[in-house]
């Protein structure tokens, strides 16, 4: 392939560092492959860990279009694949009519041509843009469709290719780089993950999560940005229903940057708490003292540390 | 299937120097990888996790792409592949850090730990995936005898287990507790045969129908193509049904101990009989039994399951239970709209602690919550003990669960469309 692929583990892990993107080797690794390879990359963990940002991130670094796929149940070939404008093909049956064409298979060649063919994802992504590259497909949440759909991907993962019945068989030039990410909300069958590489995203450390504040919340006070990950971090080891990701953790940054605060206080922590646990059981089981005691924890590690 | 969350993966590697493992990689040159990667595939694959040829060359590619300077690079190239569920990393990680120092110590290391498994010690739970490892390379013979033995004494049963038409109607209303073995033996047979016709509900997906109101224009496309296009006859489509998912989580605690065997059988043949079953055991702790469950053969089903298990005929502790059920569990099984089944008496030996919150989260993640209670077959029952009134209040309906008729009623409740949530357990709250 003649393109922009980075060569080796190393250079993506630049390549994610200057998208801003702060991933573990182990990531690299497993996204080198499947670039190099040609497979599918397939990303599971829990929700906001940043694997959708993995496709953004990469389609902004090699400069390829993102097709993105958001996964819901009842997603069907229809909204997936492709679709036939049924009003145009009556409109030419009509016309076809009206100028007197009596032969059948003409004018059935004529309606399921490509010219009525509306593209879904699936298939754009098997096209190439106008520089030629093809393009970076990200199929968002599996999981939250139903197994039927998980059939059609099939023939599109392993071989690159759709076959809609009325034409043929649509295969595409140059394979896209297809990541797939699902929440684990349920198992994704094994013929799927047999076609892909797999990777679990994990929570980070705290170091690397203390990088990540710095690149994603820059004009965040360090200070600020020590006690929210340790915080957190404490948070996860905690028996909660739903523990905070990533995502959670910068949000709930910004938000304390909002509220001008540069040093957590019990208050601070009991009134933005929302952010960061979305269900009502865990935030009353942190609210008050609970908060006030792991705040109380972190302050003194930040301390023996520092 | 307990499904403990992993340590987090270790980067560590990749900073340690040329470990043993290093030196030995160095030395090989390619021809003699290739059979590496395929010998530990194969390590893999005995050891349970489902590597066929095609993945033993992809790894040998991923190897080659990344190629063996860093053994961290190596060990994730190799994760990459051979590994596509989070419960396998465990087993990757132990299997890769014991091959790839050097091959030769993991046989090494069967013939020496090989006796202990033998002599029938448990070993503790954080050393099972390197006993599923050490069975992977012995050839289980010695499992055989004891199987055959079996099957003969089952054989025999059967033979002396016929039965007369009254006998049948006896046996409907007999109580599981009081039968003698051969009569569990014919309850059995009736299970076996037991179908659990759920009702369907509405999906997102359409199928082909005479009525109904939504132009299905894909169709009605070809079908004006071939009566030449004068006329256009509209083609129609409805929504295509299908039955929920279905959880049990079933208590085989000390005092369930005389159902257990034949709540087996039930989830045995509800599991067999429909797609999207999830069955879970607890006692103190929760087990995933699925998969053992799946199994065709009943007898080997429900080896699987007792080997599986290790709180068979114990406490309870229905809340801990539960809570593992709703934090590990309840997101990846109770997706689509699932109706679960709880198999339980009751009597918990935390005294209903912490038990309400985690029923009731229970009961809002579900479609419907049916509770199962051989107790009830009592006339006198009282919903009096702390455990029983913790989980009353959450639960859609009440049922007893003791003998063959109640198991057939219980299919004929799901066969019913459910009324609103929590009727059937209306007279109970009042009682209580």
């Amino acid at each position: 392939m003649t393109d922009n692929l980075p060569s080796s583990v190393d250079a993506v892990v630049d390549m994610l560092r200057g998208g801003n993107y702060v991933g573990d080797r182990s990531l690299s690794t497993a996204l080198y492959l499947a670039l190099k390879l040609g497979r599918p990359l397939f990303l599971e963990g829990e929700a906001g860990v940043g694997k959708t940002e993995i496709g953004k991130v990469l389609s902004e670094a090699l400069g390829r279009r993102l097709i993105r796929l958001q996964c819901y149940e009842g997603l069907d070939v229809s909204s997936a694949v492709y679709e036939w404008n049924y009003s145009m093909q009556m409109i030419d049956i009509r016309i076809a009519e009206a100028a007197g064409q009596q032969d059948r298979e003409r004018i059935e060649d004529d309606i399921f041509s490509e010219r009525f063919l509306i593209k879904r994802p699936l298939l754009q992504a098997l096209e190439a843009d106008d520089s030629g590259q093809p393009p970076v497909l990200l199929i968002d949440e599996l999981d939250r469709t139903d197994e039927p759909f998980e059939a059609f991907l099939l023939e599109i993962l392993s071989d690159f290719q759709v076959t809609i019945p009325e034409i043929g068989t649509v295969k595409a030039a140059k394979p896209p780089i297809v990541i797939i990410t699902s929440n684990r909300t349920r198992e994704i069958h094994d013929a799927i993950k047999r076609r892909c590489f797999y990777f679990w995203v994990d929570y980070p450390n705290a170091r690397r999560e203390l990088e990540i504040l710095k690149v994603k919340v820059p004009d965040a006070p360090e200070k600020l940005t020590r006690q929210v990950v340790e915080f957190v971090q404490h948070l996860r080891n905690r028996d909660l229903f739903k523990l905070p990701g990533v995502a959670e953790t910068i949000d709930w940054t910004n938000a304390l940057i909002q509220l001008d605060k540069i040093d957590l206080d019990p208050e601070t922590v009991n009134s933005s708490l929302g952010v960061l646990l979305k269900y009502q059981d865990d935030i009353e089981k942190i609210q008050g003292s609970e908060a006030a005691n792991i705040l109380d924890e972190v302050k003194a590690g930040i301390a023996a540390g520092a | 299937m307990a499904d403990t969350p992993a340590d987090p993966p270790p980067d560590s590697p990749a900073n340690t120097d040329l470990t043993p493992g290093m030196q030995l990689l160095d030395r090989l040159d390619d021809n003699k990888l290739a059979p590496n990667i395929m010998h530990f595939g194969r390590v893999l694959r005995a050891a349970g996790l489902p590597i066929g040829p095609g993945k033993i060359i992809d790894a040998t590619q991923a190897v080659m792409e990344v190629g063996i300077q860093s053994r961290s690079d190596f060990y994730w190239a190799l994760h990459a592949v051979f590994v596509n569920r989070r419960d396998q990393h465990e087993l990757f990680d132990q299997a890769f850090h014991i091959f790839w120092k050097d091959p030769k110590l993991l046989e090494r290391m069967m013939g020496i730990l090989l006796p202990q498994i033998d002599s029938g010690e448990a070993p503790p739970p954080e050393e099972q995936p390197l006993r599923r490892l050490q069975e992977a390379l012995s050839q289980p013979q010695d499992d055989k005898p004891e199987s055959e033995q079996e099957e003969e004494q089952e054989e025999e049963i059967e033979l002396d287990a016929a039965m007369t038409v009254s006998e049948r109607e006896l046996l409907q209303t007999m109580d599981f507790e009081e039968m003698s073995a051969d009569e569990i033996e014919a309850a059995k047979r009736a299970i076996a045969q037991m179908r659990l016709p759920i009702t369907e509900i509405p999906t997102r997906r359409y199928q082909v129908s005479p009525r109904q109101a939504r132009v299905d224009m894909r169709a009605t496309m070809r079908a004006a193509l071939r009566s030449g296009g004068d006329s256009i006859p509209l083609k129609f489509r409805k929504r295509r049904t299908r039955p929920p998912p279905l959880v049990i989580l079933c208590d085989i605690s000390g005092s369930m101990s005389r159902y257990t065997r034949m709540f087996l059988h039930f989830m045995h043949a509800v599991t067999n009989d429909r797609d999207r079953v999830h069955t879970f055991l607890f006692g103190t702790r929760l087990t995933n039994v699925t998969r053992y469950l799946r199994n065709k053969d009943i007898d080997i089903a429900i080896e699987q399951v007792t080997d599986a298990v290790e709180d068979w005929s114990g406490g309870t502790r229905i809340g801990e239970s539960l809570s593992d059920f709703n934090r590990f569990w309840s997101r990846r099984v109770l997706g689509q709209g699932a109706i679960v089944i709880l198999i339980s008496d009751g009597l918990d030996r935390d005294a209903g602690r912490g038990l309400h919150m985690e029923i009731e989260r229970l009961h809002k993640s579900c479609r419907r919550l049916i509770w199962l209670n051989p107790l009830l077959r009592f006339d006198g029952f009282q919903p009096k003990s702390q455990g029983i009134q913790a989980i009353l209040p959450s639960v859609d309906e009440f049922r007893p669960v003791h003998n063959l008729n109640s198991l057939e009623e219980l299919i004929g409740a799901l066969n019913r469309p459910g009324g609103p949530r929590k009727q059937g357990v209306q007279e109970w709250l009042t009682e209580m």
